[in-house]
C-alpha cells in the first residue's frame, strides 16, 4: 500500500510523516509540490510546517500548487487524504474541509503534550481507534485555533464529523474543543496536533499517534 | 555621490574620507592606505571597516585567544578547528558533527523579534555551510531583572524570535538558559547554538580555488537592511541618548532560509560545489575577501550583478548590506548548469556574480568600473591586533573579602518557605512558558530537550547514535572570579552532557564582556579564557570555535563577565542514556561529590543582593571521575535517573526531579540549610533499584567519588527531615512565576 507524502517549498515535517507512515506499515511516496504526478499511491498525507512561509493565509498559496489539483480531484472520488497542522490549513483553503485555523487565542506559538479523544472511528485514518479512546500527542502550531460558523458548527456536531477533541483546557481558543474533523464522506480528515511525533515513546510523549496510521494500511487492505 | 573608481583614487589621493564615521581608528585608516599605496575608494573603505570591526576582526580578543589553539588537548574527534565557519567533530560511525554559538546581543535589544531571529538565522547558516544539515538549536538568553518595564518588552520579542525563526526553518529547539540580572537590562544577551551532522566525505571549506571557476551568489536578493549592522551596532557601547538605530537591524525570511537549506544540502549531496561560505556579519565583503585568501587567492566580480531588492543602492551599501538568507558558492563552469537548475526546483534566486583568478587580487567593478582593488587577506585577516590595557579591577579585592551573610533556614517552616522562595524565583523557575513557544519535536529525533540537564538528538535511526549538547555559564561566579568561572562553566557543561551518559567530546563558547577598552573588563576577558583553555586543556576537550562579543555595557556598567560554554558529547546508543528523573517510588537516591559550604555567587546569596565572597575552585579531576561515575552508571545500567546540582544547589535539583513525573522523595539532611542551598560544583544526585547499591558503591570507590545517601522516592510529597511540601504546592511555586510575569 502507498501512502504519498507531499513536500511544499517550507513543509517541516514530511520526513517524519513519512517515517510514521512505514511505521503503520505502509509505503511512504514522496510526492512534490511541483508535479503534477500523484505516482500512483493510494492515500495521501499533507504534513505539517510553514508551506510557503505561511504568507498570505497558512494553506493559502500550497493549495495552487500543481499536485493539489490532482490531490483534490482524488479526494472528491473518495481517496484517503489527511492533513497534519499545516496540511489540515490547506484542506480549509483548499475547500475541502470547512473552517478556518486562526491564531492561537494567547497569540503565542505553543507546543505541548496535548490529550485528545478520537470521536470518529469510522473514517480511514482513526478505524483502529476506539471510540472515544484519549490519545496524547504533540500539538506545535501559531494558527490552530478551529474556527466556523454555527450552522457549520451544527452540521459537524450533528453528522459526527468532529473526529477529535481535546482533553482539558481549552489550548488554544478552538471551538467546541475541535482538534480534528472529517468531510462528508468521511475520507478527508484534518487533524491540528501531530500523530507523526507519537510513534514511539523514545522520540514522543507516547506511541498513541501511530493508531492514525495503522489505521490507514488496514483501511486500504481491506 | 559620484561613483569613487580606484582611477578616481589614484587621482585625487586628498579626498577627505569619513573613515572615523564607519568605526576605524586613524591609525587603521592610515595603514589601509599603507597597504594599497594610496587612499581607499569608498568601497573599498566600507570593506575594511566592516572586516575590521571587533566583531569581524576580533582584534582585541585574538592575542588571548591563540590559547585555544596552543594549549590545545590531543584529540582524534577534531576534523576541521577553528578558524573555518564552525568547527567539525568526529562522532563515530562515519558522522561527523559540527556545532557552534554565536551572538547577537546588540540587534536583540533594539529590535528584540528580529535581532533575535536573525542570531538564529546567522548560526544555522554556518552550521549548513559546512555541508552539514543543521538538526537542532539551542538558546542561553538573558535579561534584565525580571519585573523590569524593558524585560517585558524585550523578553517576549527575543523569545517569539527565537521560536519564529526556528520553529519555520523545522529545527527542535532542545535547551538553553534564561537567566536575569541588573546588568543586562540595557545588555540582553542572545546566544544561538546550532548543531548540524553530516558525513565525512561531505564536509565543505570556505575556499575559493581553481582559476576560471565560478562565483555564484544564491538566495535571498540583497537590500538596504542590516547595512552596517556588524559594525557599527556590535562595535558600539549604548549611551543615553544615542540615535535609534533599527534600520541598521536586519529583518529575516525563515521560509527563504528553509528552502535556502533544503537546495544546499541538495547542491552538496550532488558535490557541485569547490567552496561555499554563507552571507552574515558584513555581508558580500566578508565572503568575498574570505573566500578569496582561503583559495587560489584571486577574485573578479561583478557587483552590479548582485540582484537587488532596493535597486537605488550604492555599491558601498551592496558590499556592506547584512541583508539574511544568503549563500556564495564556488562552482566548477562544468557543474553551473546542474547548480542552476537545483536552484530552480527550488525558486531560488541565483546569479553568477564573478570568477576565481590566479594572483592576489580582489578586483570588484561596477558597471565596468573598478571599484576594488585589494588583496583579499588584507581585508579578511590581516585585521588590526590590539594588545589592549588589561588590570584586575579594583571590586575584585572587595568582594571577595566580603563574607556572605545570608538567612539560613532552620525550623520546617523556614526550611519550607525557602525552598519555595528558591523554586519560584525568576532564575530558578520553570521555563515552560518559554519553551512552549519552541517546537521541540520537528525532525522526529529529539530524546531530551529543556528541562532536562542536556539536549540530545539521534542522528541515526538504525544505530540510535546520537549527540548531547549542553550550554552554560556562571556568571555571578565569572565576576568573583572569571579564571574559575570559565573553568567551573566548563566542568558544569560537560557535567550536564554526562549525567545521561554521553561523553563529552568538544567545546564552543559566546564570550559575552563589556568594553574591552576598559582595562578592568579585558582582564576579565583574558583571565575567562586563559580558564577555559586551561580548564579544556585539563579535560582533554578541544575548543572547535566560538564568538566574541564584546560593548555589552550602559554607560560604565559592564554586563557580569558571561562566558557561556557549550560542551558536545557522544552517545552510542540513546535508548539507553539516563533519564534526569524517576517514575516509581522504592528508588534509593544518593548524592555524588561533597557537599561544602559555597554561598558565594549562589542565588539564595542572589535573593539577598548578595555578591560577594570568593567562587568555589574548580577541581577537574573531580569531574572527570564524577564523569567517568556517571558514564559507567549509564552503561553498566546502574541509574534510573541523574540529574546534575548546579544553581539553587541541592534544593533546585530535588525539586525539579520530584515535578518532573510527580513522583516524590523522602531525604534526610545533616546540615539542611547549606544542604540545601549550597552550590558546591561537582555533584549529582542518582537514583538507582535498592539492589544496584553495592555496584553504585563499587563505581564510586573506583573512581574516587564520595557518595552519600540521600533517601528514597516515592509519595505525593517531598520531605526534607521534618519538612514535607506537597507536590501540588511544589508545582504552583515553581510554574506560576513566568505566566504572572509576562502573561
Amino acid at each position: 500500500m502507498r501512502v504519498g507524502v507531499v513536500t511544499f517549498p517550507g513543509t517541516l515535517d514530511d520526513r517524519d510523516a513519512a517515517r510514521a507512515v512505514r511505521a503503520g506499515g505502509a509505503e511512504a511516496v514522496s510526492l512534490w509540490h511541483g508535479d503534477a504526478d500523484l505516482k500512483k499511491v493510494d492515500a495521501v498525507i499533507l504534513p505539517g510546517g510553514f508551506s510557503y512561509g505561511d504568507y498570505l493565509r497558512c494553506g493559502a498559496i500550497s493549495r495552487f500548487a500543481p499536485v493539489m489539483t490532482l490531490i483534490i480531484e482524488e479526494a472528491k472520488k473518495g481517496m484517503p487524504l489527511l492533513g497534519i497542522c499545516n496540511g489540515f490549513q490547506v484542506l480549509c483553503e483548499s475547500h475541502l474541509l470547512p473552517g478556518a485555523l486562526t491564531r492561537n487565542s494567547d497569540l503565542h506559538f505553543l507546543c505541548r503534550d496535548q490529550k485528545i479523544s478520537i470521536e470518529n472511528i469510522n473514517t480511514p485514518w482513526t478505524l483502529s481507534f476506539t471510540q472515544g479512546e484519549e490519545i496524547l500527542i504533540p500539538l506545535k502550531n501559531g494558527e490552530g485555533s478551529f474556527q466556523c460558523d454555527d450552522a457549520t458548527l451544527k452540521l459537524l456536531e450533528g453528522e459526527g464529523r468532529i473526529i477529535a477533541r481535546y482533553v482539558g483546557e481549552n489550548p488554544n481558543g478552538s471551538r467546541n474543543l475541535i482538534a480534528g474533523i472529517t468531510n462528508a464522506q468521511g475520507n478527508v480528515v484534518g487533524l491540528m496536533p501531530h500523530p507523526e511525533h507519537a510513534i514511539d515513546t523514545l522520540t514522543g510523549p507516547s506511541a498513541q499517534g501511530l493508531g492514525f496510521f495503522t489505521s490507514i494500511l488496514n483501511a486500504l487492505v481491506k | 555621490m559620484a561613483l569613487d573608481t580606484v582611477a578616481q583614487a589614484v587621482a585625487h589621493p586628498d579626498t577627505a574620507q569619513p573613515f572615523k564615521e564607519l568605526g576605524l581608528k586613524p591609525d587603521e585608516y592610515a595603514r589601509i592606505k599603507e597597504i594599497l599605496g594610496r587612499r581607499p575608494t569608498s568601497s573599498e573603505l566600507a570593506m575594511y571597516s566592516v572586516m575590521w570591526s571587533e566583531h569581524c576582526s576580533y582584534k582585541s580578543s585574538k592575542v588571548h585567544l591563540k590559547q585555544f589553539g596552543e594549549k590545545a588537548p590531543k584529540s582524534d574527534a577534531l576534523l576541521v578547528g577553528i578558524g573555518e565557519n564552525a568547527g567539525v567533530v568526529d562522532v563515530g560511525q562515519g558522522y561527523a558533527v559540527t556545532f557552534k554559538i554565536e551572538s547577537h546581543n546588540h540587534p536583540s535589544f533594539v529590535e528584540p523579534y528580529q535581532g533575535a531571529a536573525t542570531g538564529v538565522g546567522g548560526i544555522v547558516r554556518d552550521i549548513l555551510t559546512m555541508g552539514a544539515r543543521p538538526i537542532a538549536v539551542m538558546d542561553p538568553l538573558r535579561f534584565g531583572p525580571a519585573d523590569a518595564p524593558d524585560t517585558s518588552r524585550v523578553l517576549p520579542g527575543i523569545i517569539a524570535g527565537v521560536g519564529g525563526y526556528g520553529n519555520c526553518l523545522g529545527l527542535p529547539n532542545i535547551g538553553g538558559e534564561v537567566v536575569f540580572d541588573q546588568t543586562y537590562l540595557g545588555n540582553p544577551l542572545v546566544n544561538a547554538l546550532c548543531v548540524g551532522v553530516m558525513r565525512h566525505s561531505d564536509i565543505k571549506l570556505a575556499k575559493a580555488a581553481g582559476a576560471g571557476n565560478l562565483v555564484v551568489l544564491y538566495g535571498a536578493k540583497t537590500g538596504g537592511d542590516g547595512i552596517g549592522g556588524v559594525s557599527v551596532l556590535a562595535s558600539e557601547t549604548f549611551g543615553d541618548g544615542g540615535s535609534t538605530k533599527r534600520p541598521s537591524v536586519q529583518v529575516g525570511d525563515p521560509f527563504v532560509e528553509k528552502v535556502l537549506i533544503e537546495c544546499s544540502l541538495e547542491i552538496f549531496a550532488e558535490d557541485l560545489v569547490v567552496g561555499i561560505q554563507d552571507l552574515g556579519g558584513a555581508g558580500l565583503s566578508c565572503a568575498t575577501s574570505e573566500l578569496a585568501s582561503g583559495g587560489s587567492g584571486g577574485m573578479k566580480v561583478q557587483l552590479d550583478k548582485v540582484p537587488l531588492r532596493d535597486p537605488s543602492l550604492s555599491p558601498e551599501e551592496i558590499l556592506m548590506s547584512e541583508s539574511q538568507e544568503r549563500m556564495c558558492a564556488i562552482v566548477e563552469p562544468s557543474k553551473i548548469a546542474r547548480f542552476l537548475e537545483i536552484c530552480k526546483k527550488w525558486d531560488v534566486t541565483v546569479t553568477v556574480i564573478g570568477e576565481v583568478t590566479d594572483g592576489n587580487h580582489l578586483e570588484i567593478t561596477w558597471n565596468g568600473e573598478l571599484i576594488v582593488d585589494v588583496p583579499p587577506r588584507t581585508v579578511a585577516h590581516d585585521g588590526p591586533v590590539y594588545n589592549r590595557p588589561l588590570a584586575q579591577p579594583e571590586y575584585i579585592n572587595r568582594v571577595n573579602a566580603e563574607v556572605i551573610n545570608v538567612p539560613m533556614p532552620k525550623s520546617s517552616a523556614e526550611i519550607k518557605a525557602a525552598l519555595l522562595k528558591l523554586v519560584s524565583a525568576p532564575n530558578m523557575a520553570d521555563k515552560s512558558w518559554v519553551t512552549a513557544q519552541y517546537d521541540k519535536y520537528v525532525q522526529g529525533n529529539t530524546i531530551q530537550a529543556q528541562p532536562d540537564d542536556s539536549g540530545m538528538v539521534r542522528i541515526d535511526e538504525k544505530t540510535h547514535l546520537g549527540v548531547a549538547i549542553a550550554t552554560d555559564a556562571n556568571a555571578n561566579w565569572s565576576y568573583l572570579n572569571p579564571y574559575q568561572g570559565a573553568k567551573l562553566a566548563l566542568a558544569e557543561a560537560a557535567r550536564n552532557i554526562a549525567t545521561a551518559g554521553a561523553r563529552p567530546l568538544a567545546v564552543t563558547n559566546c564570550l559575552n564582556f563589556g568594553s574591552p577598552e576598559d582595562p578592568g573588563v579585558m582582564w576579565q576577558f583574558a583571565e575567562s579564557v586563559r580558564g577555559l583553555a586551561d580548564g579544556c586543556l585539563e579535560m582533554g576537550l578541544p575548543v572547535t570555535g566560538g564568538n566574541v562579543s564584546f560593548y555589552n555595557q550602559t554607560g560604565d556598567v559592564a554586563i557580569l563577565p558571561t562566558p557561556v560554554i557549550g560542551v558536545l558529547g557522544v552517545i552510542d546508543d540513546v535508548r539507553t542514556r539516563t533519564p534526569m528523573s524517576f517514575t516509581q517510588p522504592g528508588l534509593d537516591l544518593y548524592l555524588l561529590g561533597t557537599t561544602r559550604s559555597d554561598l558565594a555567587g549562589s542565588e539564595w546569596a542572589f535573593l539577598h543582593g548578595q555578591r560577594g565572597g570568593n567562587s568555589p575552585e574548580a577541581d577537574l579531576q573531580n569531574e572527570m571521575n564524577l564523569i567517568e561515575v556517571l558514564l559507567a552508571g549509564r552503561s553498566e545500567k546502574i541509574f534510573t535517573a541523574a540529574h546534575d546540582l548546579s544553581q539553587g544547589g541541592l534544593a533546585m535539583t530535588i525539586t525539579e526531579m520530584v515535578l518532573r513525573h510527580m513522583v516524590g522523595a523522602t531525604i534526610s539532611l545533616d546540615d539542611v540549610a547549606n544542604d540545601l542551598l549550597s552550590e558546591t560544583p561537582g555533584r549529582v544526585i542518582v537514583a538507582i533499584d535498592p539492589t544496584q547499591k553495592s555496584a553504585l558503591t563499587n563505581l564510586c570507590a573506583k573512581y574516587k567519588t564520595p557518595l552519600t545517601k540521600l533517601g528514597t522516592t516515592g509519595g505525593d510529597a517531598l520531605v526534607i527531615n521534618e519538612t514535607s511540601i506537597s507536590l501540588p504546592e511544589l508545582k504552583t511555586a515553581h510554574t506560576s512565576t513566568f505566566p504572572k510575569l509576562f502573561g
